[in-house]
């Protein structure tokens, strides 16, 4: 997986309104990791939410507006970092299609040609080597849907965490299987978005690992909410956070 | 009026926006060629769907068969005269030491021979080809072989000549002489009938044969 | 608007701890073959592209291919008729019975037939279609409908079908024995196959270049029905038409593959005619019908139009997350799974049936195994819009409080200090959930999710992290 592409000297980070809104800490774990590596990282305030939500419920024109504000936020040439496979999958797969005037489309697809999941960036954009300083951990990882199906990038992450030395994943039975998350899925359904959860849970224990790592905030949302409902003693965390976590021994 | 429903239905679809056709794909990706030729590969492939298969050297065959045949409770083998093995089946039954199955022929269309049709417990037909990969026979009923002999008896045997054997069912196809116009009915098998409608499990010969005996003539 | 009880049979489906079991351990049975009968992936997407291609084909062709089927058949003796309507279909069935003086069918399995609640409207009129394959022959009995494209009675145990035996066919003892229920089906429908005046059969492909019905099946009653009644009636939706007999292998492995993880059915069976000049036997009469029931729109839509390369192996069945929790009784339509939440609204309706592509997470496990690339998580998304869009017309759609909160959205995500003054009152109020039912009842599942203590920005500042 080398990539022949020197290492940027900036990026922009695209947050993604979970993150903003319940995960800063994933938000500030990807920029430590990147900043480590000698890149430096900016914030474009403008930015918001990349419009999938409104995108995947039927609502275009929402996501439109949503995707032109994104548009103008992260202009320029820089590399667009995004934890999240399903916000980067939006701006990479869908932005395109969402614009018919050929102005907007090119700058969108642009834009698609410099956004990067963060999993992805770590592994082929800085190459990086961690050096695990934590002890010894079992965890299991959780293979988003469009992390999988959509970008791509599972084996990058699975490549940061095999790299860790005192990390040991575990595999989940059912590990592409859907979280039951689905953004309004989950409200239009809830059902069966908890039943989901549920069985994604009990996979998760079944192996006995304490932590579920994932690489979008949707899933680890659902999942602990989940969690928290029941009690469980069980734990969900974001793949950048887990690294950090382990790079600073803890 | 039924013709206003053909041309309102092809109307409609024709108002349809056209797209760019996509291009002809290429020729089928070929399996490369088994290892131990097709026989070996077929025979492999027949197996894995429970079929039984035998091979018969060419020489004498239908003699063998019948000594095959004998000891495996059949008390008959329906077969159907006007075809080129007939007369080498009628030899070898009359030649032979007494004893079941008897060999018992076809008589008539269907309607008349339905009842001895439904009682027999086995039959015999020839392949006209058969592909190794996916594992099949083709059979061509036709007006010297009815197409229920290969149904109807529970025990369906099968001859296979060697030569006829196709590595995959698309050079079958092609080369084994199915051009068009086609006959009123082939049919590709590929094992005895079989079911897995309760609760996944297996069982054989509910309807179709529930045993294929298949000897391929080398 | 829609299936108000698409919710309840859900939840109830959930409760039904059987029902979950068996779908999760067939459905896993099914997956788990897929993968052995196709082990070299990169192979199978060669295979799929091929029957992408073919259908993709045949479809850009459609109304040229039908004509040439049409020439085809009927030089083949075979007798075509044009269905607009389920309706029409029907009748057109019936009057070849009745004009043969027909009264018991003995029927092969067909998902289109089930479409047009065929038998229900020939028993109407006093004629008996008895169901043929073993599992549409169980729920028949049980007067049910099928709960899976493939394997009709998946939904039973065999203590089920033991009790439905002994007490729905005479002179049948109570037994739980596999082979002992499977002679008591063969021993009725014999009888049936023999003294049936007509049979009817779907479809699989028809090839247009030969003028062939192609019918897969393991069991042999299909053959059973399209071979020893002196009358074959064959009904197919318009779409399942293909151009040429080397078109059939490629689908064929896809079709068995994908569908039960069998390299290939017990039988093919391709039909090219009534019984010709000589021939010992055969139906001396073959019909087929064609039937369009909403399908020459689905053409119309030149993205939508993918819908019909469908080739109904129940694949994307099989890998859904929902519908193996839910099994397919609980959409209440005749095509259940990922397809038929793609297929059902457009036949029948976004009024009645716009709810369906929002029972999904849109998570792709479908489209990933589809034989034929149909682009399901795209005409998914596509439907919702056209639901949507239906709603802002007025007509079935989105509510008015929805629609309110996708436009409130937008604002938010135009707007940089709004979409932040949100989340910080998110963070004040301890919680953003508007008593609404739906949020309710996802809450009950759900701890409420905390709002982050600090904004973002902020923390960014704080680190020297520029704004750009």
């Amino acid at each position: 997986m080398a990539d022949p592409s020197p290492k940027p000297a900036r990026v922009q980070l695209f947050a993604t309104c979970l993150v903003e809104a319940f995960f800063p800490e994933t938000a500030l774990a990807a920029v430590e990791l990147i900043e480590r590596e000698g890149v430096e990282v900016v914030f474009p305030a403008g930015q918001t939410c990349c419009g999938q939500p409104a995108y995947n419920a039927g609502h275009r024109n929402e996501a439109r507006a949503a995707a032109r504000r994104q548009l103008s936020a992260l202009a320029g040439d820089l590399p667009v970092v995004v934890p999240s496979a399903s916000c980067a999958g939006m701006m990479k797969h869908h932005y395109p299609r969402l614009f018919s005037d050929p102005a907007e489309r090119e700058a969108a697809e642009r834009l698609a040609h410099r956004v990067v999941e963060f999993g992805e960036f770590l592994v082929r954009g800085l190459g990086v080597r961690l050096r695990d300083a934590g002890p010894p951990l079992r965890v299991a990882w959780h293979s988003s849907c469009h992390a999988l199906r959509e970008m791509g990038v599972v084996p990058f992450a699975k490549a940061l965490l095999a790299g860790l030395a005192r990390v040991d994943v575990v595999p989940l039975r059912r590990e592409t299987e859907c979280c039951g998350f689905g953004g309004i899925f989950a409200v239009k359904h809830p059902a069966l978005s908890a039943a989901m959860a549920e069985d994604k849970l009990a996979d998760l224990a079944a192996t006995g690992a304490e932590r579920l790592i994932a690489g979008d905030c949707g899933c680890l949302l659902h999942l602990r909410g989940a969690i928290e409902a029941r009690g469980l003693p069980l734990r969900v965390q974001h793949l950048a956070e887990f690294l950090r976590e382990r790079v600073h021994g803890g | 009026m039924p013709e206003h429903a053909r041309d309102r239905i092809l109307a409609r679809l024709r108002r349809a926006p056209r797209e760019a056709q996509p291009p002809d794909d290429a020729a089928t990706p070929q399996a490369p060629a088994p290892g131990g030729g097709a026989a070996a590969a077929l025979e492999a492939a027949l197996a894995a769907m429970r079929a039984e298969v035998q091979r018969l050297p060419r020489e004498g065959w239908a003699g063998e068969l019948r000594e095959r045949l004998r000891g495996r409770g059949l008390s008959s083998l329906l077969y159907a005269r006007g075809t080129p093995w007939a007369p080498a089946l009628e030899e070898a039954w009359a030649a032979g030491p007494e004893g079941p199955p008897v060999l018992a022929a076809w008589e008539g269309t269907v309607e008349e021979f339905r009842d001895r049709l439904f009682a027999a417990d086995a039959a015999i037909t020839r392949a006209e080809a058969a592909a190794a990969d996916p594992g099949v026979l083709v059979l061509r009923p036709g007006p010297a072989e009815p197409r229920l002999l290969s149904l109807v008896p529970p025990v369906h045997v099968v001859l296979v000549p060697g030569e006829r054997i196709f590595g995959t069912l698309e050079e079958a196809l092609a080369g084994g002489g199915f051009a068009p116009p086609l006959p009123a009915n082939l049919v590709l098998v590929s094992g005895p009938s079989k079911t897995a409608d309760i609760e996944l499990t297996l069982a054989f010969g509910v309807h179709g044969p529930r045993e294929l005996l298949v000897f391929i003539l080398e | 608007m829609g299936d108000s009880g698409f919710e309840a049979r859900i939840e109830q489906a959930l409760a039904d701890a059987g029902l979950r079991r068996n779908f999760a351990s067939a459905m896993g049975s099914f997956a788990a073959r897929r993968l052995a009968v196709f082990p070299d992936a990169a192979a199978l997407e060669r295979l799929r592209e091929q029957g992408a291609a073919a259908r993709r084909r045949a479809l850009a062709r459609l109304p040229e291919l039908l004509e040439e089927l049409e020439r085809a058949l009927v030089g083949n003796g075979i007798h075509v008729h044009w269905a607009e309507t389920a309706a029409v279909g029907n009748r057109i069935v019936l009057e070849i019975l009745e004009a043969h003086g027909v009264r018991r069918v003995v029927k092969g399995k067909s998902m289109v037939s089930e479409e047009m609640h065929l038998n229900a409207f020939l028993a109407r009129h006093g004629i008996d279609a008895v169901e043929t394959d073993l599992g549409e022959f169980i729920i028949q009995l049980a007067g049910e409908t099928p709960s899976h494209i493939i394997v009709p009675a998946v939904h039973k145990n065999r203590a089920q079908i033991a009790r439905l035996f002994h007490e729905k066919i005479p002179g049948t003892p109570y037994t739980e024995e596999v082979a002992e229920l499977n002679a008591v089906a063969r021993r009725t429908l014999r009888r049936m196959f023999r003294e049936a005046g007509a049979g009817l059969s779907g479809v699989n492909f028809a090839v247009a270049a030969t003028g062939t019905l192609c019918l897969v099946e393991n069991e042999g009653n299909g053959r059973m029905c399209t071979g020893v009644p002196p009358l074959h009636i064959a009904v197919m939706g318009i779409e399942k038409v293909i151009e040429r007999l080397e078109d059939l292998p490629p689908l064929l492995r896809l079709l068995t593959g994908s569908a039960t993880g069998q390299r290939v059915t017990t039988y093919v069976n391709l039909i090219s005619g009534p019984r010709r000049a000589g021939d010992p036997d055969g139906p001396r009469e073959v019909h087929v019908v064609l039937l369009d029931n909403g399908r020459s729109a689905v053409y119309a839509d030149p993205e939508l139009r993918a819908t019909l390369q469908c080739i109904r192996c129940g694949c994307c069945l099989n890998h859904c997350p929902v519908y193996t929790r839910i099994g397919g009784h609980a959409y209440g339509t005749t095509y259940p799974g990922p397809i038929g939440k793609v297929l059902t609204p457009q036949l029948a309706g976004l009024e009645r049936a716009g709810g369906l592509p929002f029972a999904s997470t849109l998570c792709g496990a479908c489209e990933e195994v589809c034989p034929v690339k149909i682009p399901l998580t795209r005409l998914l998304r596509r439907l919702r819009e056209e639901t949507v869009q239906a709603g802002a017309a007025g007509g079935a759609g989105a509510g008015a409080i929805e629609r309110l909160a996708w436009r409130g959205y937008g604002l938010s995500a135009q707007h940089p200090r709004l979409y932040r003054l949100l989340f910080a009152c998110g963070r004040w109020l301890g919680g953003l959930m508007p008593p609404v039912a739906a949020l309710e009842r996802w809450g009950r599942a759900h701890a409420e999710p905390r709002f982050a203590r600090l904004s973002l920005r902020r923390l960014f500042r704080k680190r020297g992290i520029p704004d750009a």
